[in-house]
């Protein structure tokens, strides 16, 4: 199955995070997200907000200007 | 057998707002806590945008407040709802455009409602009587709590001792002995606190983190707000006042010119949407022009751009010149010399 694309470039931090916050409530226990970034200040903030929410970064990979996240949403069971 | 209380704390990423949490946490309450994204925030964007501040931690205070505590933090974006609070201030502004009072109310009633619908308990801030002219005096601090709604759910750990007890401490969900009392601007209280949790490398932002209370960016937005006849904003509108020297050498048009690489970089983002120019010859700063420019506008924006590039003692300097649309051309200027330009343009 393929990652679902969260396309955050051209936004400042901390939107890129509010919209990977966005998907991943939409997601399941296990759902790949892929979030596009080009502000360099998510390489510190997506992994913050996911470690603090159980999700976990897979990889974060530069292309060209943009900036690729992978994560793997965690078990979000009473998450508020 | 019913859980622990549960509580929401509204976290900014400063020292108050991370120990009043604390001091709470440390009660057997739950907390979560919750972060506001007004556009407004000094938070991130400076230090994203610029190249030189690139050797600074690019963290998000907020989180990293989240992670020193272990808890959950979410970040909500309130940037349309936010809009009428800047625009229209039922108490009007403290320091600059900064809608103090209003924007605490605001805060405090949106905790509240997402505290209902999850929910929670109360709320916590890390408010400390007399810490700020406007919204934290002892007069204040009971209008913030009344008319966002929060009324005795509202706790202020840091200070909660002169203040009446609320709802949490009257039924016994927190221990009032165990809360603080602090009052006044000193920090050594708060800074003792830190250290008792073993608290470091906390932020401290001087002069807070909000752009409406910077004097500069202040008198940049009314300029937006004058020239447009509106009031209105957009976030791209208050997001480029971050960016950039802003000059307005003409009523009906304003020039933004990027200072270094990191905001060239974030200035090619909205190319097609002004008319830019961009020096050639010499190394030099892409300068957006906002408003409707004839041709003796794109010429006199053509010399100041040479006057912002490498070239601007040479005799001549290139500029190309870009329509939104796409069309493009190049033009010979000579710089303007700096001291031909009035220091009443720079905004």
């Amino acid at each position: 199955m393929s990652a679902r694309v969260v396309d955050a470039r051209n936004l400042l931090c901390p939107l890129p995070v509010i919209r990977t916050q966005d998907a991943v409530a939409e997601c399941r226990p296990g759902d790949e997200l892929q979030v596009l970034c080009t502000d360099p200040g998510v390489v510190h903030d997506i992994p913050a907000w996911c470690r603090v929410h159980g999700h976990v970064i897979s990889e974060i990979r530069h292309e060209d200007r943009d900036i690729v996240i992978s994560l793997c949403v965690g078990d979000t069971e009473g998450e508020t | 057998m019913p859980g622990p209380r549960k509580a929401v704390a509204l976290i900014s990423g400063g020292l108050d707002s991370l120990l009043a949490a604390r001091v709470v946490m440390e009660q057997g309450v739950h907390v979560e806590g919750i972060n506001f994204f007004t556009g407004f925030c000094v938070e991130g964007h400076t230090h994203a945008i610029r190249k030189q501040d690139s050797k600074r931690p690019k963290r998000n205070n907020a989180l990293w407040s989240a992670e020193q505590l272990g808890i959950k933090l979410h970040i909500i974006d309130i940037i349309d709802e936010y809009k009428d609070v800047v625009i229209n201030p039922k108490h009007g502004y403290g320091a600059n455009l900064n809608p103090c009072l209003d924007c605490k109310i605001f805060m405090v009633n949106k905790a509240r409602q997402w505290m209902i619908e999850h929910g929670f308990d109360f709320i916590i801030t890390g408010e400390v009587v007399g810490q700020r002219p406007m919204s934290q005096r002892k007069d204040t601090m009971p209008v913030v709590a009344r008319d966002s709604g929060a009324e005795d759910r509202l706790v202020r750990p840091l200070c909660a001792k002169n203040l009446p007890p609320t709802l949490p401490e009257q039924e016994g969900w927190l221990d009032r002995d165990l809360l603080h009392g602090f009052n006044g601007r000193s920090r050594k209280p708060q800074i003792a606190l830190a250290a008792h949790y073993g608290f470091e490398d906390f932020a401290q932002p001087a002069g807070g983190c909000c752009f409406l209370t910077d004097r500069q960016y202040s008198v940049k937005l009314e300029d937006l707000w004058k020239t447009r006849g509106s009031r209105e904003y957009e976030l791209d509108d208050i997001m480029l006042l971050k960016v950039g020297r802003h000059l307005r050498p003409r009523p009906h048009f304003k020039m933004i010119v990027g200072r270094e690489e990191g905001e060239n970089r974030f200035l090619e983002g909205y190319r097609k949407r002004f008319v830019h120019l961009l020096p050639t010859s010499h190394v030099g700063p892409l300068v957006l022009l906002d408003g409707e420019v004839g041709a003796e506008d794109i010429e006199l924006a053509a010399r100041l751009t040479a006057r912002f590039s490498k070239g601007r003692d040479a005799q001549r300097v290139t500029v190309q010149i870009n329509e939104r649309e796409g069309a493009m051309r190049s033009m010979d200027v000579v710089p303007m010399p700096v001291d031909d330009i009035p220091q009443d343009w720079y905004l």
